[in-house]
């Protein structure tokens, strides 16, 4: 096993290595001239010879890329264009907002999607199925920030259960997660909706196996064999879908800070695209991606430990 | 005692068993033979009650006092692993891939709570150490096992309990035949230890012969005939029965017409693969599937090529089509070198017909493109009418009818199919036809027929065959030549009837010792004998 | 003539209203969207305007219209990105298994799957500005591992059928292999990946215009809708609940068929069918 998670970790390194150069690349490269691009108008010769001096243009392509990585490995993100200040702590700040959105809303796309699935699987073809079925239908086609606006209208606005949007910082923790509570349901149900399916798809296949029909010869009932023997093997399918989700999740998140005018990663970034300020979209798409990349090694850890069969790399 | 009343069975109002009647006695094994479609799994199934929706069973089953039939689903799963087991087909997806092998046993001792965990695993050790797989740790997983061991283990999770019946629904078709010797062995002698009943389902009425007590013969849902296997075999009172036997002992009629010049010619033929990998950039050391194999095959002869899987004869046959390249070696087809980059003109005198009637063809093309496939090799390929003739006569000289080049694979039986195979293979005039495990896939009776085609057409058209079976029996009855290959090389090489009676190599002896054999002398007629 | 799943009817006439509406509105709208009067603003549902107007004084329904045609311009060329380049790369992945194509091709595609189409966009338009062109360059790069992966799946459990030998046999070398063998026998899989990626393609479109990275004004697009209705959503909230509806309906109709055609091709059944 140890040998496996370290062969992924290296496929991990090298897959961060390969989304840096590309996104290293497209920032520095495509543009032609960043610090002329980010000056947009006001790219007078003297002000861009300035700002290369200030952004470090002035080495290789090579030395560049080294220094923006090195520089990452030790935590400096560089200074913000727009705003003049690190953007470590920029991001610092609104990682806090982002990261946990993602994983709340995971969690409980997780947990409503589980017994849904399996409540699916088992009672195929009953109305309980078809329920489900057309449930998650319409799941899947709802915009989730269209339905956080929704309920918004419902539940803040006529209810006044929840505050209609902003964010009170970490030092209330209840209040934290209270803020953080529509918006976490708004992203999770339609990846509720996803989950539920591929469970539900992903029991019937294991329920058609030939060593389900030899747990029922030792007198296994329907139900034993499902738990004992159905679930664990579904879990393969479902494991590569959740993996897959975070990284939907993440984008969302950011998109449906809108909605709910949260201080996340998605403000920073939207504003540093309409200003032009590469610095911070660098630094923040790389942190991206890099989330990303991490639960992929995360999902591929979690395959091993479920299916033995992976194991003997 | 198990007895088993007018048993009727319908799915979706399609009749599967019609008025099915039998006796097992205790301790006693009792062999129910029939081809596809019979009703034998079926029967099997209803006494389990494990039968799919739709399923409308009437009759009764009483296994001592226990009237199955009238069990709700709870009390059957009390009875199933505990009084009554029964293990399938196919081993290697019988067991849950993802928990270990000694839980799957100890499962069986957990859910009939005849044990607590600790005491549960202690018998299941116990149990597998009497199937004999004492030296694999409990903790393995059914993917570190092979098709035979894993058989093993089902067989120990059904037996924990001393159940007093066990049905085993042909447990040893998927398996090679030194492991179907030894299965069979096991379930004999736990039958004997256990005073356990065995209800033993097969198409091979060479196993049933070995090994039962009682047989009946099932055909389309109905027994046909049923008492002492002896008198069974012997008498064959049903013309079924009759047909089946026959069937299964069939030698078609053939000259032998081998002439001295060899066609193919292999001489010391390597075939290495690289090995598996080890981690990100390491691979083991290569594998020698083919390790200095040499023969030739003569004009008009019948060689065959036995072999248990494993052995290397696939990939032999692949690189005597030619598909891939040899590492060692050089094979000659008609003078000229076989490889990947032999001319087309070359390729088109070595045709092949492969084992799986329902893999080997396309199934969005129409028969007649598909049996004209082989064109693509010649130079200038016919088309329209010529094609279409061309297509008429291989179809015609495999007893099909012209009229079926219009239709789609899927609209033909499995013994159909393998004779459209057989036209493709006959399409471009070859000389050398390559006929992998060609029958294994098919019906008795079914194989029966296709082996007198194989004879005729070898006769008519003049061809050489290479037969590649791991079946004894097909090999027997329509090769002149054999040879036995066994992990890469050829350990034995001789006219089949002289290896087949007297045997040289010890392996060629194992494989024939564990083939179970139908003894015709013992069990023809005696009026067919005249 | 088989009986056809209801679900692909269904959704096939769902689907079939949207694109009929966007047809049509390069024809004819109710009223002109590009011309804001002010002096219709907010006008209730009925009368002139069938779904009443914005804030700008736009009709609702117009822009529902030329919005549809938006989005699927966008979702449906995405996918032509998508099968275009994806399928190629997953069959020749899948023809020269394990040598380095495929591992190119396979690290190639872990790499694309590492950025979400909303990374991609965000990339592209930090150095591109944002447009419908970017949108779709976005959602169909990050398409192409998507049927890149499906080809290669579905193409690598045919390579082992003994039909592919018997074509070997007869000569044939892998690229025609993967023409005449292995990818009508795919079609299917791909069929009903493009639908499920169609309607993905809209709600990414929606997503993508919402934040502002998409097409820009004055194109009208449902997503942009909602964000303008945002501001509006205590006072006018249909403003926000009609294009979110138009969403709904268009991707439920494209998934309702799709999962009609998974039935309708599924071999199995189509065997049964005759």
């Amino acid at each position: 096993m140890l040998r496996f998670i370290l062969s992924r970790f290296i496929s991990l390194s090298l897959s961060l290595a390969a989304a840096s150069l590309v996104i290293f690349l497209v920032i520095e490269v495509i543009p032609g001239d960043p610090a002329a691009f980010m000056l947009g108008l006001n790219a007078t010769e003297a002000n861009v010879a300035a700002l290369r001096e200030e952004l470090g243009l002035g080495g290789t392509l090579a030395e560049r890329y080294w220094g923006w990585v090195g520089g990452m490995l030790i935590g400096d993100f560089g200074t913000s264009y727009t705003y003049r200040v690190p953007v470590s702590e920029l991001i610092l700040d609104r990682l806090w907002v982002s990261l946990p959105l993602a994983g709340y809303a995971l969690a409980l796309s997780t947990l409503l999607a589980f017994p849904i699935g399996l409540i699916a699987a088992s009672r195929r073809g009953t109305v309980a199925d078809y329920g489900i079925m057309g449930g998650t239908q319409l799941g899947i086609a709802v915009p989730n920030f269209w339905f956080a606006m929704l309920l918004v209208l419902v539940f803040a606005v006529n209810l006044q259960w929840f505050s209609a949007g902003g964010f009170p910082g970490w030092q209330d923790p209840m209040a934290a997660i209270k803020a953080l509570t529509l918006p976490a349901i708004a992203l999770a149900l339609p990846q509720a909706s996803i989950l539920a399916r591929v469970m539900r798809s992903a029991l019937l296949d294991t329920l058609g196996q030939d060593y389900i029909r030899t747990a029922r010869a030792k007198g296994l009932s329907r139900r034993q064999a499902v738990l004992r023997h159905a679930l664990r093997n579904a879990l393969i399918p479902v494991l590569t879908i959740i993996g897959l989700q975070f990284s939907f999740l993440l984008a969302g998140a950011i998109i449906i800070e809108n909605v709910f005018f949260l201080p996340g990663l998605g403000r920073l970034i939207f504003q540093g695209i309409t200003q032009r300020d590469l610095v911070v979209v660098e630094s923040v798409t790389m942190l991206l991606v890099f989330a990303v990349i991490l639960v992929t090694f995360l999902v591929d850890i979690a395959y091993a430990a479920v299916d033995p069969r992976l194991r003997r790399k | 005692m198990i007895e088993i009343e007018h048993l009727s069975l319908a799915i979706h109002d399609t009749p599967i068993l019609s008025d099915v009647s039998l006796q097992i006695g205790k301790g006693e094994i009792f062999g129910l033979v029939g081809e596809s479609g019979s009703g034998k799994s079926m029967t099997a199934l209803g006494l389990m009650q494990l039968l799919p929706d739709g399923a409308e069973l009437v009759g009764q089953a009483r296994l001592d006092e226990i009237d199955l039939l009238t069990k709700s689903e709870a009390q059957m799963c009390a009875l199933r692993g505990n009084e009554l087991s029964m293990i399938f087909q196919e081993p290697m997806t019988a067991l849950n891939p993802v928990q270990t092998i000694g839980d799957q046993v100890a499962e069986t001792l957990l859910i009939h709570q005849a044990a607590k965990p600790s005491g549960a695993r202690r018998i299941a050790r116990d149990r597998l150490d009497r199937v004999g797989l004492s030296h694999i740790g409990m903790d393995s997983y059914p993917h570190e096992l092979s098709g035979g061991q894993r058989q093993r283990v089902c067989i120990a999770a059904a037996i924990a309990l001393h159940p007093r019946l066990l049905i085993a629904d042909e447990p040893t078709t998927a398996l090679d035949v030194t492991t179907q010797a030894q299965i069979l062995d096991l379930l004999k002698e736990l039958v004997a230890e256990e005073d356990m009943s065995l209800l033993l389902i097969t198409h091979d009425l060479a196993v049933v012969a070995d090994m039962a007590d009682r047989i009946a013969v099932m055909q389309t849902g109905q027994i046909v005939e049923q008492g002492p296997t002896a008198d069974v075999l012997r008498e064959q009172r049903h013309p079924y029965t009759r047909a089946l036997f026959e069937a299964s002992s069939h030698q078609p009629e053939r000259q032998d017409q081998a002439a001295p010049e060899p066609l193919l010619q292999v001489r010391d033929v390597v075939r290495t693969y690289p090995g598996r990998r080890n981690g990100l950039i390491q691979r083991g050391a290569p594998v020698r599937a083919v390790d200095g194999v040499s023969f030739d095959l003569h004009a008009g002869e019948s060689l065959g090529l036995v072999g248990e899987s494993g052995c290397g004869k696939s990939t032999l046959t692949r690189a005597i089509l030619g598909l891939e390249p040899v590492q060692g070696g050089a094979i000659t087809a008609f003078g000229k070198e076989v490889g990947p980059e032999m001319p087309n003109a070359l390729r088109s005198g070595i045709q092949v017909v492969f084992q799986d009637p329902y893999g080997s063809f396309n199934p969005r093309w129409r028969v007649e493109r598909l049996v004209a496939e082989p064109f693509h090799l010649m130079p200038t390929p016919p088309s329209g009418a010529e094609r279409r003739d061309r297509v008429a006569e291989a179809l015609s000289a495999v007893q099909l009818s012209p009229d079926d080049m219009t239709k789609y694979p899927h609209e033909f039986s499995g013994g159909q199919r393998q004779r459209i195979a057989i036209a493709r293979a006959l399409i471009t005039h070859p000389d050398i036809i390559v006929l992998d495990e060609a029958v294994s896939a098919l019906d008795v009776s079914v194989r029966a027929r296709i082996l007198d085609l194989l004879a005729d057409l070898q006769e008519q058209l003049k061809l050489s065959y290479l037969f590649i079976s791991h079946d004894l029996t097909v090999v027997r009855a329509i090769t002149d030549r054999v040879l036995v290959m066994q992990a890469g090389k050829i350990v034995e090489e001789g006219d089949t009837e002289t290896v087949f009676s007297a045997p040289r190599h010890s392996y060629t002896q194992k494989l024939l010792a564990a083939a179970p054999v139908l003894d015709i002398a013992k069990e023809t007629p005696l009026d067919a004998l005249v | 003539m088989s009986r056809l799943p209801a679900s692909l009817i269904f959704g096939a006439a769902v689907s079939a209203v949207f694109l009929l509406a966007a047809l049509v509105s390069f024809l004819w709208v109710p009223h002109d969207v590009t011309n804001l009067v002010i002096a219709n603003r907010l006008q209730p549902a009925g009368g002139a305007f069938v779904l009443g107007t914005d804030q700008f004084g736009r009709d609702i329904l117009s822009m529902l219209m030329v919005g549809a045609r938006t989005s699927i311009a966008v979702a449906l060329v995405a996918v032509g990105i998508g099968i275009v380049l994806g399928v190629p790369l997953g069959l020749a992945a899948a023809a020269t298994r394990g040598s380095l194509l495929d591992e190119v091709i396979m690290r190639g595609n872990d790499l694309i799957f590492a950025f979400p189409s909303l990374v991609i966009a965000i990339l592209i338009t930090a150095v591109f500005g944002p447009s419908a062109l970017n949108a779709i360059l976005a959602i169909g790069i990050f398409n192409i591992p998507v049927f890149a992966r499906v080809a290669r799946g579905g193409a690598l459990s045919l390579w082992t059928l003994d039909y592919i030998l018997a074509a070997r046999t007869a000569g044939k070398g892998k690229l025609r292999i993967s023409a005449e063998h292995i990818l009508p026998n795919i079609a299917n899989l791909l069929i009903v990946q493009a639908t499920i990626q169609f309607s993905l393609g809209i709600l990414a479109e929606a997503a993508l215009s919402y934040v502002g990275l998409g097409a820009q004004p004055p194109t009208p697009s449902w997503g942009r809708m909602l964000a303008e209705a945002q501001t509006m959503i205590y006072t006018h909230p249909m403003l926000a609940v009609l294009p979110g509806l138009a969403i709904v309906l268009m991707v439920l109709g494209l998934n309702l068929m799709g999962d009609g055609l998974r039935d309708l091709l599924d071999p199995r059944l189509r065997r049964a069918r005759g």
